[in-house]
């Protein structure tokens, strides 16, 4: 235990806004496996493995002299390709069936992917330069990456373009209508095949985006995607399905979370700490429900 | 039915074909002396896996090619059995054994990592089937009592050991604030106990612990607190992805610290991809290839690199010329035992005491060289930003001045 962070109060703005950009970025990866957890019902284990592979991406613009920025647009391009494909290999056979099924599924499709990256990509641990340079607050007290920023940005930008378009165009409306009800969408005229697979192929473009923005601002390796996946998991089951404000505040939440965990419990149990506070939500919405169904009874 | 009968019989054939051809490896088959391995070809290791293959697979090449190996007034040639053990120690110690029990191997090469060295050695051992390794490093491998166990390797509690008391020696003698943060891993957690004893030996404090998780890619809030603190050395091991972490986040929040001490500065490649960033900062190494070692083989550090270089197309990492080194120190221990017993060879191998172009090796019971120093590096950039490693310590090797304090980035 360390309470360097209370005794210098700097420490905690720093941490509380390191905390909040990080939040931020994990949002936008909660929210696509929020979105297709709402519509199709799945849960996807491969979620942290879709982001490193669009920081893949992003590292190889990188390698061949394009400026890993880019990656924020060609990462997603790839990747809802990727998306489609995977779900019309594999997804579009769970899709109905059991949530369990659906988890054996995206397990073993994860296990694939990290196989392959690792085979494709090698074991290196690897980062895409932005040479963004930083930015100082409070007279160099809090230091603030200027990637890390950029990457709060173009994921809140993402997020907004992502709700506008639910909201007002075509497909954004067959999405949420199959969300609500697949059935009654499909008698009216709902392509619930094509709905689905556009779903699973935004959420792996903004895994797309997410993994390009990590590449940018901490390292990526083929075998880092399942902090990501339990991180989503669990801002989605705190926030809930189709709960965008709640998504990005749960976010948040758990980044600075993380932060204080870290300063305070110590480095090496930040990511314990996150499993850690997965039971304990996990644990107590299980009471909370045990409570409502009393009431039932 | 009929096809099908064909095509079992078929399968059989060359089912018994192959057993019978695996059965036919032994310690020694004609001319040949046979060496097993378990590598990592594939999985979290594969790229170390391949340099030490690669180091492995250019001694053998170079030492059939001058001659081979005398006993007994016969000449021998190396080979190498490679199984791939997928970076996994549990498939690893299993492959140990296959290749001892089923493949009949009687000398082993060690395998890449500490963690996976520590897998085989108990089977080696048991079987009493000499191992000589370049790539684990771990203290614990030579702390166990282990008969058959060779390291060509400075074990890795010396890591960072000559940084510590460099930045002693330029601060007068006196004890130094060292701040630390370690990957919790075998290897890392040993660099650890070396900075410890090396900080009670020089009355040095310790004002940062910090342990960093396997998954780790964010280590700002121990700079933070470094930032904080201020001490006169920050310490980092964390193998490529501890060194890439801590590069990227110094230079982005402008920490700024006297001295700052890594390992696996040449796996991550820093002077190379992240040049500027990674300028002034000290690096562990077995070897460096403007060392001034020699041997018959590969003359020296230089000629080692540039015969490397022509053969894989990269660059050698001390990990390869380290796996080159074990295949000299087999060759020299079987000749001087004049015989294929595995007692003979082991005794033959505890009595080396040679130098090749990687260093001077001598065995200490425990099996870790004793006679080879680490060295020291610093990363070093002109002003067209080109970065290259240059060794500033121990000073009898340095081939520049170490720059300290390293300069504060306002000024940079």
């Amino acid at each position: 235990m360390d309470f360097m962070v209370f005794q210098y109060p700097m420490i905690s703005v720093q941490a509380c806004l390191d905390g909040i950009l990080l939040g931020i970025l994990f949002a936008l990866i909660a929210y696509g496996m929020a979105l297709q957890w709402g519509v199709m019902n799945i849960i996807n284990i491969a979620q942290g493995d879709l982001v490193i592979l669009g920081g893949y991406i992003a590292y190889f613009m990188y390698l061949y002299g394009i400026h890993p920025a880019w990656g924020v647009i060609v990462a997603p391009i790839i990747m809802y390709f990727v998306g489609v494909g995977l779900y019309k290999l594999v997804i579009n056979k769970v899709v109905d069936r059991d949530l369990f099924i659906s988890i054996l599924a995206t397990f073993g499709i994860s296990i694939l992917f990290m196989q392959l990256m690792n085979f494709a990509f090698g074991a290196d641990v690897v980062l895409a330069n932005s040479g963004y340079g930083t930015t100082f607050l409070f007279d160099s007290a809090v230091v603030l990456p200027n990637s890390k920023i950029f990457s709060a940005f173009i994921s809140i930008l993402f997020a907004i373009c992502l709700v506008i378009y639910m909201k007002k165009s075509k497909l954004g409306r067959a999405i949420r209508a199959t969300a609500q009800n697949a059935r009654a969408a499909k008698i009216l005229g709902v392509d619930t095949e094509k709905v689905y697979a556009a779903t699973f192929g935004i959420n792996a473009a903004l895994c797309g985006v997410a993994g390009a923005l990590i590449s940018i601002t901490f390292t990526i390796h083929p075998y880092m995607g399942l902090p990501y996946t339990i991180r989503s998991f669990m801002i989605v089951i705190v926030a809930g399905l189709g709960n965008l404000p709640g998504v990005a505040l749960s976010g948040m939440g758990l980044g600075v979370f993380e932060e204080f965990a870290d300063y305070i419990l110590g480095t090496e149990f930040r990511i314990g700490a996150v499993f850690l506070l997965l039971v304990l939500i996990l644990v107590y919405r299980r009471f909370k429900l045990s409570r409502k169904r009393e009431y039932l009874k | 039915m009929k096809i099908n009968k064909i095509i079992l019989s078929f399968i059989s054939a060359i089912a018994l074909l192959l057993s019978s051809s695996v059965i036919s490896f032994a310690k020694v088959v004609g001319d040949k002396i046979i060496l097993g391995s378990a590598i990592s070809l594939t999985g979290k290791y594969s790229s170390n896996g391949v340099h030490t293959q690669n180091g492995y697979n250019m001694a053998v090449d170079r030492i059939n090619s001058m001659g081979g190996v005398k006993v007994g007034g016969k000449t021998y040639k190396f080979e190498i059995i490679y199984y791939d053990d997928e970076s996994n120690p549990k498939r690893a110690a299993q492959l140990a054994e296959r290749l001892i029990s089923q493949d009949g191997v009687e000398f082993m090469l060690g395998p890449y990592s500490s963690g996976l060295t520590k897998a085989i050695a108990p089977v080696t051992e048991k079987y009493g089937v000499p191992m000589v390794e370049a790539n684990g490093a771990s203290r614990s491998l030579f702390t166990k009592g282990y008969k058959y166990l060779f390291a060509v390797l400075a074990p890795a509690n010396l890591y960072l050991d000559v940084a510590i008391r460099t930045a002693v020696e330029l601060n007068g003698g006196k004890g130094v604030r060292i701040a630390q943060a370690f990957e919790q891993d075998a290897f890392s957690q040993d660099v650890r106990l070396g900075i410890l004893d090396a900080a009670k030996d020089t009355g040095s404090e310790i004002i940062i612990d910090d342990k960093l998780p396997k998954e780790l890619n964010d280590m700002a809030a121990t700079l933070v607190k470094v930032k904080q603190m201020k001490p006169d050395v920050l310490v980092v091991s964390g193998h490529t992805k501890g060194a890439l972490t801590a590069i990227r986040q110094i230079a982005e929040m402008k920490v700024d610290v006297p001295m700052l001490a890594m390992t696996h500065c040449d796996a991550a490649k820093l002077s190379k991809q992240h040049g500027k960033n990674s300028q002034y900062a000290l690096c562990a190494s077995q070897w460096h290839k403007t060392l001034t070692y020699k041997d018959d083989f590969f003359k020296d550090g230089m000629t080692y690199a540039a015969d490397f270089t022509k053969e894989f197309g990269y660059d050698p990492p001390y990990q390869a010329a380290e796996s080159s080194a074990a295949l000299l120190v087999f060759k020299d221990a079987f000749e001087r035992a004049n015989s294929f017993d595995q007692k003979k060879v082991r005794d033959a191998l505890a009595a080396t005491n040679m130098q090749t172009f990687y260093g001077n090796i001598k065995f200490a019971p425990g099996g870790q060289n004793v006679d080879k120093p680490m060295v020291l590096f610093q990363v070093m950039c002109d002003s067209a930003g080109k970065c290259e490693n240059k060794v500033v310590a121990p000073l009898k090797w340095a081939s520049a001045k170490l720059i300290h304090p390293v300069p504060k980035w306002s000024e940079r």
